[in-house]
């Protein structure tokens, strides 16, 4: 069920991609993510550095994609690609069948870091994507303190936080303020959601809680997903497909299904299949570490 | 908050005693009160003259609060100016230390030759003397906004002006309230370095007249009176401060609501 259905959104994205196309069709056609051959050099002259080579990457509308690789590798710089934050040396990004820097799709954000603000409640950090995005912004007014208070709520309730609401960040724990920020990521109904090693700084049973939340909220709402992690049970577990990177210059060498269906639970990760499949991707990344 | 009361209790002792052993000295050793007038004779001073010292109170506030306000609001617009762009910043960056090195007594003779002597040179001298620090801490406190919340709010499609009025300010505000604190007592000492340069009004000037005079226990009575006004800024500041800014300082008392 998806409480947070969009509303009324006369530029949904899906259907305003192309005026000669069929919505319908293109629906099934667009991409949601696009790397064509895209490339990133910082630098110039003898200081040049290459952070990612040309890279070709594609996710489907309502994709979970796991990014792993060894660190500095280049994972990072491919979400700052898709949100457009840098653009791209060589190559092209498509977000939506468009331009990244068109920002087509509407997209949500987290990082490690919770980065909440100080001065504001949990309530009123999750909801700070509403004040910003449209089209919600355009209501925030009227909305704040009714609509949009509500699906605040909503979403802090899926991730048990709903009596803390009223709390301010400094608060909670880090697990706690970590499930906020997967709220303000999503609050929004993001069609693209970009997670860059949420979970990095969380010890082993909060993040396994998180990651069950993660796929619930997934499940329910189904945007498509970009989640770069060093885990790769995290990426085991929640991805529907691992592309995994090399060393710098990054780029990318191989891109396996998870053969396992969703929703899977935690035990999972203790199977043999699971174990083989972590063991193999480890195995590959210990090769292109050095 | 018995530990607070306590401490509270120790720093009135400390002042009590001080004027106590002010007073006892000056007996002892027989301090003629040409030189350095006892306390009490320092009040009595106080008490009869003052109906003549209020309106020069008065004047030192009003040149100091209007000299500050004007040096918050230019302070402010050339922080939010320098602070949000890193190009800015550079460029003035030392222009602004220029100006902030020149000792300010050394603008009042200036400011005196363009507006004469009065109000004027005392309002324009609490203003350049207070700037400086304001102009510095929000440009810090802008500079200092998380790259990683700013990469979320850029994500989201925010402007810039959405990023400076939703994140960048509000992160500025403890910043700008911590300048505020040595922002006023700057502006109070600009003031009355200005009056006892060049007015015939505020209490510097008093305590200028007084000293020509050999009245030193009026002169006394004004250093007391500065140093209560100056206490007395400073405090309305830092309430202000925490009261606006509590988040910063993670006081339970004033976070939840």
């Amino acid at each position: 069920m998806n409480i947070l259905a969009h509303p009324a959104d006369p530029a949904d994205p899906v259907e305003t991609v192309s005026p000669t196309a069929v919505p319908s069709a293109a629906a099934t056609r667009i991409k949601a993510v696009e790397l064509q051959q895209a490339s990133v050099v910082f630098g110039t002259g003898d200081r040049a550095v290459t952070a990612l080579s040309p890279t070709k990457l594609t996710l489907e509308q309502g994709d979970f994609v796991a990014l792993v690789g060894p660190s500095g590798c280049g994972k990072s710089t491919i979400l700052r690609l898709v949100t457009s934050l840098i653009t791209p040396s060589s190559g092209a990004v498509l977000v939506g069948g468009r331009d990244a820097a068109i920002r087509h799709l509407r997209m949500g954000m987290a990082f490690q870091n919770p980065t909440m603000l100080p001065w504001l409640t949990i309530e009123q950090n999750v909801m700070m994507p509403l004040k910003i995005v449209k089209p919600f912004k355009n209501t925030f007014r009227q909305d704040r303190k009714g609509a949009f208070r509500d699906r605040v709520h909503t979403l802090l309730g899926q991730v048990g936080l709903k009596d803390f609401a009223g709390h301010f960040p400094w608060q909670l724990s880090g697990g706690m303020l970590q499930r906020a920020n997967l709220c303000r990521a999503l609050v929004h109904d993001p069609d693209l959601l970009l997670l860059d090693e949420p979970f990095g700084a969380l010890d082993q049973f909060t993040r396994e809680e998180l990651w069950q939340i993660l796929q619930d909220l997934y499940l329910d709402r189904k945007p498509t997903v970009l989640l770069v992690t060093h885990d790769l049970r995290e990426a085991g577990f929640l991805a529907k497909r691992i592309c995994v990177m090399s060393a710098r210059p990054g780029r990318i060498i191989s891109d396996e299904v998870v053969p396992l269906p969703q929703p899977r639970a935690i035990e999972t990760i203790y199977s043999p299949e699971f174990v083989e499949m972590t063991q193999t991707l480890r195995a590959l990344i210990a090769q292109v570490r050095t | 908050m018995n530990e607070k009361q306590r401490i509270r209790m120790w720093s009135f002792s400390l002042i009590a005693g001080f004027f106590l052993m002010w007073e006892l000295l000056c007996i002892v050793l027989g301090v003629s009160d040409l030189v350095l007038p006892r306390p009490s004779e320092i009040l009595v001073t106080l008490w009869t003259k003052f109906p003549i010292l209020w309106p020069h109170i008065l004047q030192t506030l009003y040149s100091t609060l209007i000299g500050f306000s004007l040096g918050v609001c230019i302070g402010v617009s050339l922080g939010v100016l320098v602070g949000t762009s890193k190009v800015a910043y550079s460029v003035a960056y030392p222009l602004l230390v220029g100006f902030s090195s020149i000792p300010k007594v050394a603008v009042v003779p200036i400011f005196v030759l363009w507006f004469g002597s009065g109000t004027t040179p005392a309002i324009l001298t609490a203003m350049v003397i207070c700037v400086f620090p304001i102009v510095v801490n929000i440009a810090t406190g802008l500079a200092k906004t998380e790259p990683d919340l700013e990469d979320v709010l850029k994500t989201l499609g925010a402007s810039k002006s959405e990023i400076l009025w939703n994140v960048g300010l509000p992160r500025t505000m403890p910043y700008f309230f911590a300048s505020l604190k040595v922002a006023i007592t700057l502006s109070f000492v600009g003031a009355v370095l200005s009056e006892t340069v060049a007015s015939n009004r505020g209490i510097g000037n008093v305590m200028m007249t007084a000293s020509s005079n050999f009245q030193v226990s009026l002169v006394f009575a004004g250093l007391i009176i500065l140093a209560v006004l100056g206490v007395v800024l400073y405090a309305l500041f830092s309430w202000l401060e925490r009261r606006v800014t509590g988040w910063a300082t993670r006081d339970t008392e004033i976070a939840i609501t």
